[in-house]
């Protein structure tokens, strides 16, 4: 492996701090440069190993960029139809119920095709963790609007940016879905800087015990970047979203369950 | 009082030049190298290897997973 | 041991033999004529007995995308619907195929196309046997005539779909989904305590992950899976065609019907044979794998064939592929739900085949 390095003397086995872990298989990620899902990966493997939870978890891939989530995490995932892992979710979940169980899902396929699976799962207050990636954009299929893009915002058929009059406004489906009794925790959180990736790292923490306690539906949205959707580079993307996404999508937690 | 020195590896071929490490660090240690790796990506380095305290901010950042860090008291 | 013998409409036959059958899931939607599947389930509540989940679905499409999730965890699960229900489920079902899942599919066929009616009708024999779902797939199809039939093909239906990792429909319709018959139901079976070593059950050490997926972007790849997929197909062709045979041996004339249609010209065959004509009967048990190979032979023996269908003429184009062209093929059948006499098929017979 080729490999740059700071000072020599201090990279000895008893000084390591971080190392990626071995959930995460070392394939080359296929996610444009700097978008947050190879992070949102990343932060999910690393809760999976240190929960111990690698044999008993089974995982749900959408259609979207992280179709390919199962080439990246080393855990039994089904790759699922368009909008239906929720439901794909829901019958493994009530098949196996000791096993931890999540979807991981991107706007379109969470909030367009899959909004009925989205709301029902929810409803019934599937013991699930669904992890909503919001880039307000699809970004898979080349740039197209999104059922969660801005007003105003650009996209491929949005040329013109969005125009509520015809296009509606941007749905919010984390508030939507937080007044389900169904849901017991809902959050919303992002994972462009460390002091957010350790948040967004304490919710899915969080999301594995409610699920073990069998407390309802766990749901996480991350609000994140698409660089190659935005047309930007990936540090003004990061910018972007904080100006532009986080006044529409506040971060912080909506509902967290009693104690 | 002890001093705590960090010191950090890049994995040269599998980082895409995103960036956000750099912008992440707080002591200025990553800067994007001037020359593209196999992949025509600007890599991160550790450009000012000294400045590094091991907070490990970039390689909680980073997309790639592609940084590994280390750190000792002096 | 000993089967129970009970009077009981072809659609709660269905839902009683899942639970003897062990199934470790049902999830359905309500659409008339098959709703009493889902409500038998309910009111049956095998959670308390054998443990087997029972759930209605938000929607159809939903449904099928349960079964593919119990199907992924090496599960017996099973879904029913009518043609427009099984409509939404085509996605659901291509994308089972694709990734070599076992389950149970249920359609009773309603009259269409659209919302249609609720009377019985025979017009999805494409849609089950030449595709529905995209891509180059097949189902194997059971076509039961019987209360006994609907029970019966959800045993089998499972030990088919397990043998060899493809979804099974049992193409039923409005008739004998609602039809009173006594049925012999076999005994408790035990649910399934080992699974697949493909299943995706949680990874041990032993084992790699087990990923379940239709997808490979790699053209060369899914030309191989493609080919893997007709091989399998092949096989089934060659081993699990099932029919039956009525006064064939001595027979003239063939009617070639399934389901409800086979019911009545088993009648047809009676009545006109009264008026001296030798007519038999074959009824197809799988309509995929279609039993062109015996019907092939019967085109050697007979002057004509009537495929009798409720429909416009579906499963007659099976046949003619199996005559090749050896002997007159016609279609009789009415449509929009309506049931036709053995009457009128024999003077369907007398003037399409015999006269024409």
């Amino acid at each position: 492996m080729l490999e740059v390095t700071g000072i020599k003397e201090i990279i000895k086995p008893e000084n390591l701090a971080y190392s990626r872990t071995e959930v995460l298989i070392d394939n080359t990620l296929s996610y444009c440069p700097g978008c947050g899902h190879g992070t949102a990966h990343r932060i999910l493997a690393e809760v999976i190993d240190e929960e111990g939870l690698q044999s008993q978890t089974i995982g749900v891939s959408p259609v979207g960029c992280s179709v390919l989530l199962y080439n990246y995490i080393d855990v039994d995932i089904q790759q699922a139809a368009h909008g239906r892992a929720p439901a794909v979710a829901t019958a493994i979940k009530r098949l196996l119920p000791d096993k931890f169980v999540f979807t991981y899902q991107g706007d379109g396929d969470l909030a367009a095709i899959g909004t009925a699976e989205t709301i029902h799962a929810c409803n019934r207050g599937e013991n699930i963790l669904i992890i909503f990636v919001n880039n307000g954009i699809y970004g898979m299929t080349g740039g197209q609007m999104a059922p969660t893009t801005l007003p105003g915002m650009k996209s491929t058929t949005s040329p013109l940016g969005r125009d509520v009059k015809t296009m509606g406004n941007p749905l919010k489906m984390t508030d939507i879905v937080a007044t389900l009794p169904g849901t017991c925790y809902v959050t919303r959180q992002s994972v462009h800087t460390p002091a957010n990736v350790r948040k967004t790292k304490k919710a899915i923490r969080k999301a594995v015990q409610y699920q073990k306690l069998d407390k309802g539906t766990c749901f996480i949205e991350i609000v994140s970047n698409c660089p190659s959707g935005w047309r930007m580079t990936p540090t003004q993307s990061n910018k972007w979203m904080e100006e532009n996404m986080f006044p529409y999508y506040p971060l912080g937690d909506m509902k967290v369950p009693e104690e | 009082m002890a001093k705590i020195k960090g010191s950090i590896v890049v994995n040269v071929e599998k980082c895409k030049g995103c960036e956000v490490c750099m912008v992440s660090c707080p002591t200025g240690t990553i800067a994007m190298a001037k020359e593209v790796n196999g992949k025509g990506y600007y890599y991160a380095y550790p450009a000012n290897p000294e400045m590094c305290i091991g907070c490990a901010s970039c390689a909680m950042v980073c997309p790639d997973g592609v940084i590994t860090v280390y750190k000792t008291k002096i | 041991m000993e089967k129970e013998l009970r009077l009981m409409k072809g659609n709660e036959a269905v839902a009683e033999a899942a639970i003897r059958a062990g199934v470790d899931g049902y999830f359905g939607y309500p659409i008339t004529p098959q709703s009493e599947i889902l409500e038998y389930l309910m009111e049956a509540n095998p959670a308390e007995t054998t443990g087997m989940v029972v759930l209605q679905a938000e929607s159809e499409v939903a449904a099928i995308n349960m079964v593919y999730g119990g199907a992924g965890c090496g599960k017996k699960v099973m879904t029913s619907s009518s043609s427009p229900g099984i409509s939404l489920k085509q996605e659901g079902i291509s994308y089972i195929a694709g990734a070599e899942l076992p389950c149970l599919i249920v359609n009773v066929v309603r009259g269409g196309p659209g919302l249609g009616t609720i009377q019985p009708a025979q017009s999805d024999y494409f849609q089950s046997v030449k595709g529905g779902g995209h891509g180059d797939y097949h189902l194997i199809v059971l076509a039961p005539a019987s209360v006994q039939e609907m029970a019966d093909f959800v045993d089998l239906g499972f030990e088919l779909a397990f043998k060899y990792r493809n979804p099974v429909l049992i193409l039923s319709d409005g008739a004998i989904g609602q039809m009173m018959e006594k049925v012999y139901l076999s005994p408790q079976k035990e649910r399934l305590k080992v699974f697949a070593d493909w299943a995706t059950t949680g990874k041990p050490d032993t084992r790699e992950r087990n990923i379940i997926t239709s997808l490979d972007l790699d053209p060369d790849g899914q030309e191989i899976f493609n080919h893997k997929l007709q091989e399998k197909y092949n096989v089934i062709r060659e081993n699990e065609v099932r029919l039956e045979e009525f006064q064939t041996e001595d027979a003239e004339y063939l009617f070639v019907a399934y389901g409800t249609s086979a019911r009545v010209c088993q009648k047809s065959v009676q009545l006109a044979r009264a008026q001296g004509i030798k007519v038999g009967l074959l009824r197809p048990i799988t309509l995929f794998p279609f039993p062109s190979k015996r019907i092939n032979e019967l085109s050697g023996q007979v002057k004509g064939i009537l495929s009798v269908e409720m429909s416009a003429g579906q499963m007659i184009e099976d046949v003619l592929l199996a005559v090749n062209g050896k002997i007159p093929v016609r279609h009789f059948g009415r449509l929009g739900g309506i049931v036709t006499t053995p009457e009128e098929v024999v003077e369907n017979l007398k003037s399409n085949i015999i006269g024409g």
